[in-house]
């Protein structure tokens, strides 16, 4: 790139200075950090350590805000890492096996099925989970189903209720779960199956003991791209469930837009950050930092 | 730029002399109306405005209204339905206003049942209407001339009210006529919602313990609050919402809601199945406010808001829209233009109607411990 297109100058400069030029090329990258991420990060703190009500917010170093965020928002706190927790399992069960056939047994159709878990996304987020207001609406066809066959009583429903919630988060993060699972399937070598299956292990047990270990890095990395989102999501919530299906999401949206409480929210976004971090942390621990980074 | 040139005199006064500790409140008091009294600003070709959404006479895509104006005075209408919320609204604008800066738009509404007039008004983001280009200011009822937050209407006029009450879809259930029965009764379970606008809910359930709405007491809020509490807690309660409540309500998810008088009157044209009721106790009255914002050009919106204080615009509107006005005349004007909808009690109501509304405590609007207390039961 700095050799014969660039201006004779500049292709100069970089050959006299080579230690200059990765940092050169990290400048747009660091400074875009510091510019949309740092500076209102930095912010957003200021902002949880001040006190009083709108529009008079005096800097005080309320550290209280976020003993209080904790305390008084606990349960929805605990409810986001839980749905967000049970959506990336139920993502991971669900994808897995659909990946798993896509990249050993759909051919040369690969792709158009990928296409099709990708092709929903091509719709905003808002109205795919609009979409389910309809779908799962108490006098709509599912919920007639379900009552028809018992599984629901006559009253029974699927809109505003914990289920609905977590589906919806399942639903919305799906494809963060299967193309990496899908990367790190398709890459796997199918010579090592055959070596497995030559060694007179069974399809189970070539299985657990090649296909699963070389996929690691898919799960892990699915499972991030998945549940850090979903546990901060507030959409589902808001459209899908109740008041009692709120989660910490909803909060720092009623906070920062409805009350106008800006120390709360702000506190209250660090604190979702560091149970965030705290939850990598244990994770990283278990399943060894290699497969992190794949 | 307007404001910039206010903020640039300012400066040179303090320099010129006043203590410089006295800026800051200098600045506050700044947009605050002593700057720019009335006029000063030229007539634009464009006029911005943003309002709620179904809050405008409509045909086809075409807004009639707003053609006649365009077509009477020459000035175009950049009309947004970009209110959803009164507290999301702020909550965008506020940032640029609060830095003295316009938001591109010449007119906002917002309701008097929250607590965004009072705050638009007394921090400054708000300019002075210039009365000598509204003469139908006259039109204006007695009943709307001095609210406590615009006691002499000097920077608002209203543009519709609403009542809040009670709408519920026959083909689900018989007339739900109390509030108590929306929130008690066992047939109605996981098919009620409730607004999300703390004035709405909060306001019918007191009425409906025989407390006064306008004059709310730590005793009479928190009793409101431990009721829909309770309701949520049982189940009755499904959601709170805005105006999506209509879809839900017409395709049968809800069985009943609290809702607001206009939007019913529009859905029921499509649903007859739909009714509306103020509830037995007592409903909400809340009035929309037209505000220029700072930045806003103060002659054109003016005229505008001349424009449809005249009876006959005044009367499409309120026909087009469900919701009643505050122009004298309109109701004669509405004969003339839809016999049925001037005897309709929701768009033109009654004194006995009247007898059964009341307007929010704006100190309970604004009261930050209650605005917490309310997010909880929202689950927030």
């Amino acid at each position: 790139m700095a050799g014969s297109t660039g201006p004779v100058g500049g292709g100069g400069f970089f050959h006299r200075h080579p230690r200059v030029t990765p940092y050169l090329l990290l400048a747009p990258g660091a400074l875009w950090l510091a510019v949309f991420f740092l500076v209102p990060l930095a912010f957003l703190g200021y902002q949880s350590l001040q006190s009083g009500i709108f529009p008079t917010f005096e800097f005080t170093w309320e550290f209280s805000n976020f003993s209080d965020a904790f305390t008084d928002y606990r349960e929805q706190l605990l409810r986001s890492f839980l749905y967000a927790g049970i959506a990336t399992v139920a993502c991971l069960l669900l994808a897995y096996p659909l990946v798993y056939w896509i990249a050993f047994r759909a051919g040369p159709w690969r792709n158009l099925f990928l296409l099709f878990i990708v092709a929903p996304f091509f719709v905003t987020y808002l109205i795919r989970t609009l979409a389910w207001l309809n779908i799962l609406a108490d006098e709509g066809p599912v919920v007639g189903l379900l009552r028809g066959i018992n599984v629901l009583d006559d009253d029974g429903r699927l809109l505003a209720t914990t289920f609905a919630v977590v589906s919806g988060i399942t639903y919305n993060f799906f494809p963060f779960m299967a193309l990496p699972l899908y990367v790190s399937l398709e890459q796997i070598d199918g010579r090592l199956l055959e070596a497995a299956k030559d060694l007179y292990a069974s399809p189970a047990q070539a299985f657990l003991r090649v296909t699963l270990p070389l996929s690691a890095p898919g799960i892990v990395a699915g499972t991030l791209l998945t549940f850090i989102p979903a546990a901060g999501d507030f959409i589902n919530a808001e459209l899908l469930g109740t008041p009692k299906q709120q989660m910490i999401g909803n909060v720092i949206q009623a906070k920062f837009l409805e009350s106008l409480d800006y120390p709360t929210a702000a506190s209250l976004s660090f604190v979702l950050v560091a149970a965030i971090l705290v939850a990598l942390l244990f994770y990283a621990k278990i399943v060894g930092t290699e497969k992190l980074t794949g | 730029m307007r404001t910039r040139l206010t903020r640039g005199e300012l400066l040179r006064r303090g320099a010129a002399g006043t203590a410089l500790l006295a800026l800051p409140s200098l600045f506050v008091g700044c947009g605050g109306g002593s700057g720019d009294a009335g006029g000063g600003d030229e007539l634009k070709t464009v006029l911005n405005f943003s309002n709620w959404p179904y809050y405008m006479d409509t045909k086809g895509k075409r807004h009639p209204t707003l053609d006649q104006f365009t077509a009477a005075t020459g000035i175009k209408v950049n009309y947004f339905e970009d209110v959803n919320s009164n507290d999301e609204y702020f909550a965008k604008v506020q940032g640029p206003l609060s830095q003295g800066n316009g938001i591109g738009r010449d007119i906002l509404v917002a309701t008097d049942n929250s607590r965004f007039p009072i705050l638009y008004v007394s921090q400054g983001w708000v300019r002075e209407l210039d009365k000598e280009l509204i003469p139908n200011i006259s039109n204006l009822v007695d009943a709307q001339a001095s609210p406590p937050f615009d006691p002499e209407r000097t920077y608002s006029l209203p543009w519709l009210s609403g009542m809040t009450g009670i709408a519920w879809n026959e083909d689900l259930t018989g007339p739900v006529t109390s509030i108590s029965q929306l929130l008690e009764d066992p047939k109605l379970k996981g098919k009620v919602t409730m607004l999300s606008e703390m004035g709405d809910s909060v306001g019918v359930v007191m009425a409906d313990a025989g407390d006064d709405p306008s004059a709310a007491t730590d005793d009479s809020f928190d009793r409101a609050i431990q009721k829909v509490q309770a309701a949520v807690d049982s189940g009755q309660i499904r959601r709170f919402t805005g105006n999506d409540y209509a879809q839900p309500l017409a395709n049968g998810d809800l069985a009943a809601c609290v809702a607001w008088s206009g939007d019913v009157a529009s859905l029921v044209a499509d649903n007859p199945k739909l009714k509306w009721a103020v509830p037995e106790k007592g409903g909400i009255i809340w009035t929309d406010n037209m505000l220029i914002p700072t930045g806003g050009s103060v002659a054109t919106a003016s005229t505008y808001m001349n424009f449809v204080y005249d009876p006959k615009i005044a009367a499409q509107i309120a026909v087009g829209t469900g919701y009643i006005s505050s122009v004298k005349g309109v109701k004669e004007e509405a004969v003339k233009l839809d016999p049925d909808s001037a005897s309709n009690v929701l768009i033109f109501p009654d004194d006995a109607l009247l007898a059964q509304l009341s307007q929010n405590d704006p100190a309970m609007l604004g009261n930050e411990e209650y605005i917490t207390k309310w997010q909880a039961v929202l689950g927030q």
